[in-house]
C-alpha cells in the first residue's frame, strides 16, 4: 500500500456521558468483543497499511492498554509498526493537541520521515468495514487533492452532530459545513480522509503558522474553493458511535442479521486483542432470546434482546432486557435491567432494579465488593 | 552460553487410535477440547504458567494441524528471542532415516535440540491429557529430594489401578518397584507420563539404550535407571487430570466442563489456558432458542435447542434442531430440524436437514467394537450427512456420506460408513 495510516482517537464528547469518565470514545467496547478503534485498525491493516500512527489525547489509559501489543492486527512488523502519539512536552511547545491539525503538526516528523506518497486520516470512533485502496484509487482517478469518505443519511435521521457536504455530479465537494442545525443535504462526511503526504504537510504547516488547529475547519471548510475536494460514497454500513443513542443503537445493530454476516463472516476479519476467556457457559435457569454473548459470560438468568460484553456474570434469577452488559460485570441473583448500559467492571448487588427507557437509556455505574467463587 | 534451567519435552506425535475417526485426519493432542481448546493446549499453558519457556514439541502421526496450531507459539507467549516452542519432526539423516520408535526413542533423536539449552533438567510431557500443573512445584520437589528422576502419580481406585503403571514407594515417596498394568495391583498410585530428569540422567540413560528397539521411558528408560539405582521418587498429584484416550473418556471429560461448578474450572483467572483462537466475534443466540447446561465458543450461532452439551466455535444450529448430550467441534453446521442425541461431531460437518443422530438402541459396533463401544455416534472431520437420514446409535461415520449410503434412509445401531477423502 502507498500510504501510511493516521487514527484519530484522542476525542471524548459530553454526549457520551458517565461512559466516557473512563475511556475515550475510540477504546468504547463495540459487539461484545471488539472496541471502536480495532474498525479502523482492521481496516488499515486489511487494506495494506503497514505503519500506522494513533493519536490519543483524552483519558487514554484503557486505549493504550487496548494497544499494548500491535500484534493483534498484524502491525509491529520490520516494515512499518503501530505507533502511539501523545501529546509530548518539547523543546518547541509544551501544548496539548488543541485541534486535529494541531495534533498532525506536532507530530509532523511522523509524516516527513515516511516514505509513503498518501496519508490516510481516519475516526477512531466510526464502525465499518472499508478498503481505503478502493478510496485511494478513486482518489489518483479523480486528480483530487482531499477526498473525504461521506454516506448518505436516510432523510429522517438526525445529523446536526456531523459535516455535511454538498457535491456537483463528478464528487467534487462545492460546499463543506460543519455541524449545521438545518443542513442543506443529507450527505456528510465519515471523518475519513486521503490525501497525498506532501500536500498534507504543506496545508499542516500553513494552518500552523496561522495559529489555526482544526482540520476541518480550517483545512477542509477553508479551502473549499481552493482545493479539488472529492467525496467519495460509502455504500455500506457505517455509524459514528460518539453519543450515548448512538452507541447504544451501533450495538444493538448487532442483532440484526445482516449487520452480523457483514461484520463477523464476510472477509476480511475485524480484528481485536484477545482476551483468552473460556467459553461462554449456560447454567441451569439460563433463558437467552436474541442476544448477542461474549466469551467468559456465565448465564444464571434470563437474557432477551441484550448484547453481554466478555467475562459478563448473570446471576440466577435475573432479568436483563434491552441492555448492554460490557466488559466483567457481575450482576447478582434477582436483579432487574431493562433499557441500560452497565459499566464494564461494575459490580450489582443482589436483588437490584435498573429500568431507563429506549428514548432515554440508563447509564449504570455501580461499584461495589465483588466476592467470585 | 545459553542456560535455561529446565526445558521441556512434549511427546504429540502419537495417533490415539482409540479415538477412532476423530484422529483419522489429526493427531491426538490437536483434537478439540472443551468448546474452544485442543488438547495439546493444556500441557503447553501449563508451561508457560509454570515458567518453562522452552518447549520441543515432538510430532510425527498428522502433524499438519498442529504445526498450524502451535505456529511460532504466540498465543501461549512461547516466541521468544531465546527458547520457546520449537517443533519437532522426525528427519533424514546422511545415513538412513528413522521414524521416531517410541517415546524415548523420539527424546534420543533430539539430543542435540536439549543440548543447546544447556539444562539442568529435562521435563517429559505427553500432549494427550487434560489437567493443571505447576511443574515449578514439581522441580522444587525435585530439587529437594536430590532425586534423578521424578515421575509425578496419583491416587486411582485401587479397582482401576491395573488399567495404569503403579508405583510402590517407601515412607519418604522414593519408588522402590513399578508394576506395569499390574492384575493384582499393589499400589494405587499410576504414573501420569509426566518426568523430570536430571539431564546429565536422562543424557546418559538414553545413549547406552539408543539401540532398544521402540525404546519407550515406562518400559525401558526408566526400569534401566533404577536398576543401576537412581534416585526416582514419586509427585503425588491429587487435582483433575484427565487421559482422554477413549472415545468414552474424551465425552466425559467434556461433559464434565457443563458442570454448575466443575471440578475442572476453565473459569479461573490465575492458570489460564491459552488457545490459538481465530474466531472473535461474539455468539448469537436466537429468538426461539433454548441452551441449557451447555458451553458454546465464540462466533457460534444458535437457532435450536442445545442440552447437556459442549458446542465449538463458529458452529451453527438450526431452527427447529435439538443437540442433547454431545459434543459438537468447530465450524459444523447442523441444518434445521435436526436431533443429534449422544454424538461427538468432529470439525466442519453438515449435518443435513431433519437429520436424526442416535436413534433406536444400543448395539455393539461391526467396525471395531474395542474403540466404539460407548454408545456415541461419532463423525469424523468434513464429514456430510444428508438430509433426513436415520443414524442409528453406537455409530461411526466418515466422508462425505450420500443418501444411498443410508439402506431405507437409516444406518443401523453399530453400523459404520467409512469412506475415502474425507478432507475436501
Amino acid at each position: 500500500m502507498r500510504a501510511v495510516g493516521i487514527i484519530l482517537a484522542g476525542g471524548n464528547s459530553k454526549r457520551m456521558r458517565e461512559l466516557s469518565n473512563k475511556r475515550a470514545i475510540s477504546a468504547m467496547p463495540i459487539a461484545g468483543s471488539y472496541r471502536s478503534i480495532d474498525f479502523a485498525l482492521s481496516n488499515m491493516t486489511n487494506s495494506h497499511i503497514q505503519s500506522v500512527a494513533v493519536f490519543t489525547q483524552y483519558n487514554s489509559r484503557s486505549l493504550n492498554e487496548h494497544l499494548s501489543s500491535s500484534k493483534w492486527w498484524d502491525f509491529g512488523r520490520k516494515q512499518g509498526g503501530l505507533y502511539v502519539f501523545t501529546p509530548t512536552i518539547t523543546a518547541e511547545s509544551s501544548d496539548w493537541y488543541r485541534g486535529t491539525a494541531d495534533a498532525l503538526y506536532q507530530n509532523l516528523t511522523f509524516l516527513k520521515n515516511s516514505h509513503e506518497p498518501y496519508v490516510v486520516i481516519a475516526a477512531g470512533d466510526g464502525i465499518y468495514k472499508l478498503d481505503y485502496g478502493k478510496v485511494l484509487e478513486y482518489h489518483i482517478e479523480k486528480k483530487a487533492d482531499i477526498t473525504v469518505v461521506c454516506k448518505d443519511m436516510p432523510e429522517d435521521e438526525d445529523i446536526t452532530r456531523f459535516g455535511v457536504v454538498k457535491t456537483n455530479d463528478d464528487g467534487r465537494i462545492l460546499d463543506f459545513e460543519e455541524k449545521p442545525m438545518v443542513a442543506s443535504s443529507h450527505t456528510i462526511s465519515c471523518g475519513i480522509y486521503v490525501i497525498r503526504r506532501r500536500q498534507l504537510i504543506e496545508l499542516i504547516e500553513r494552518c500552523a503558522a496561522e495559529d489555526r488547529y482544526d482540520f476541518v475547519r480550517d483545512v477542509l471548510v477553508r479551502y473549499r474553493n481552493l482545493k479539488r475536494i472529492y467525496a467519495y460514497k460509502m455504500d455500506t454500513y457505517w455509524s459514528n458511535i460518539a453519543s450515548v443513542e448512538s452507541y447504544y443503537k451501533t450495538n444493538m445493530d448487532f442483532l440484526k442479521p445482516e449487520v452480523r454476516d457483514f461484520f463477523f463472516k464476510q472477509y476480511p476479519d475485524i480484528y481485536t486483542k484477545i482476551w483468552d476467556n473460556p467459553p461462554a457457559k449456560y447454567n441451569p435457569g439460563a433463558a437467552v432470546k436474541n442476544s448477542l454473548v461474549s466469551s467468559g459470560c456465565i448465564i444464571n438468568g434470563t437474557v432477551e434482546n441484550s448484547i453481554l460484553f466478555r467475562k459478563a456474570y448473570i446471576g440466577n434469577n435475573c432479568v436483563i432486557k434491552n441492555s448492554i452488559i460490557l466488559n466483567d460485570v457481575y450482576i447478582g441473583d434477582n436483579t432487574v435491567i431493562e433499557n441500560c448500559i452497565v459499566e464494564s467492571r461494575d459490580t450489582i448487588r443482589a436483588n437490584t432494579t435498573h429500568i431507563g427507557t429506549p428514548d432515554n437509556i440508563k447509564i449504570v455505574v455501580e461499584k461495589n465488593e465483588r466476592y467470585t467463587l | 552460553m545459553i542456560k535455561k534451567e529446565m526445558i521441556a519435552m512434549l511427546l504429540a506425535g502419537g495417533q490415539g487410535s482409540r479415538l477412532g475417526v476423530l484422529t483419522a485426519k489429526v493427531a491426538k493432542p490437536a483434537v478439540s477440547f472443551g468448546g474452544k481448546y485442543r488438547i495439546i493446549d493444556f500441557p503447553l499453558s501449563n508451561c508457560i504458567n509454570s515458567g518453562v519457556d522452552t518447549v520441543g514439541v515432538l510430532t510425527q502421526y498428522q502433524p499438519l494441524r498442529l504445526n498450524t496450531h502451535i505456529g511460532i507459539g504466540i498465543p501461549w507467549d512461547l516466541d521468544r528471542n531465546v527458547g520457546g516452542v520449537t517443533i519437532l519432526p522426525p528427519y533424514e539423516r546422511s545415513k538412513g532415516s528413522d521414524w521416531y520408535t517410541g517415546t524415548a526413542n523420539a527424546i534420543y533423536q533430539n539430543l542435540e535440540y536439549m543440548e543447546m539449552f544447556n539444562p539442568d533438567y529435562v521435563l517429559i510431557l505427553s500432549g494427550d491429557h487434560i489437567y493443571k500443573m505447576d511443574y515449578e512445584v514439581m522441580l522444587d520437589y525435585h530439587k529437594a529430594n536430590n532425586a534423578d528422576i521424578t515421575i509425578a502419580a496419583m491416587p486411582v481406585p485401587i479397582e482401576e489401578a491395573s488399567r495404569f503403571g503403579v508405583v510402590i514407594t517407601d515412607d519418604s515417596n522414593r519408588i522402590v518397584e513399578f508394576e506395569e498394568k499390574p492384575e493384582h495391583p499393589r499400589s494405587n498410585l499410576a504414573s501420569m507420563g509426566i518426568y523430570i530428569f536430571k539431564w546429565s540422567v536422562l543424557k546418559d540413560a538414553l545413549i547406552k539404550l539408543k539401540d532398544e528397539p521402540g525404546c519407550d521411558f515406562g518400559k525401558h528408560v526408566i526400569p534401566y535407571c533404577h536398576t543401576k539405582g537412581d534416585r526416582i521418587f514419586a509427585y503425588e498429584y491429587n487435582g483433575y487430570w484427565k487421559d482422554v484416550g477413549t472415545l468414552g473418556s474424551y465425552w466425559e471429560a467434556n461433559m464434565e466442563l457443563i458442570d454448575i461448578i466443575p471440578e475442572f474450572n476453565l473459569y479461573e483467572e490465575y492458570w489460564k489456558i491459552y488457545t490459538n483462537s481465530d474466531k472473535i466475534p461474539p455468539q448469537y443466540v436466537a429468538e426461539n432458542a433454548v441452551i441449557e447446561r451447555s458451553i458454546i465458543g465464540e462466533g457460534s450461532e444458535i437457532y435450536g435447542e442445545v442440552y447437556n452439551s459442549v458446542i465449538g466455535s463458529g458452529v451453527i444450529i438450526g431452527r427447529g434442531t435439538v443437540v442433547r448430550d454431545s459434543i459438537i467441534m468447530h465450524n459444523c453446521v447442523i441444518e434445521d430440524g435436526a436431533v443429534v442425541d449422544k454424538a461427538i461431531i468432529a470439525e466442519d460437518v453438515r449435518v443435513g436437514n431433519g437429520a436424526h443422530l442416535g436413534v433406536g438402541e444400543y448395539a455393539p459396533s461391526k467396525y471395531d467394537p474395542k474403540v466404539y463401544q460407548f454408545d456415541l455416534v461419532t463423525v469424523g472431520e468434513h464429514s456430510v450427512i444428508p438430509p433426513n437420514v436415520q443414524v442409528g446409535r453406537n455409530t461411526a461415520i466418515s466422508g462425505v456420506t450420500e443418501p444411498e449410503d443410508y439402506k431405507d434412509g437409516m444406518l443401523a445401531s453399530g453400523d459404520y460408513i467409512i469412506k475415502a477423502g474425507g478432507v475436501q
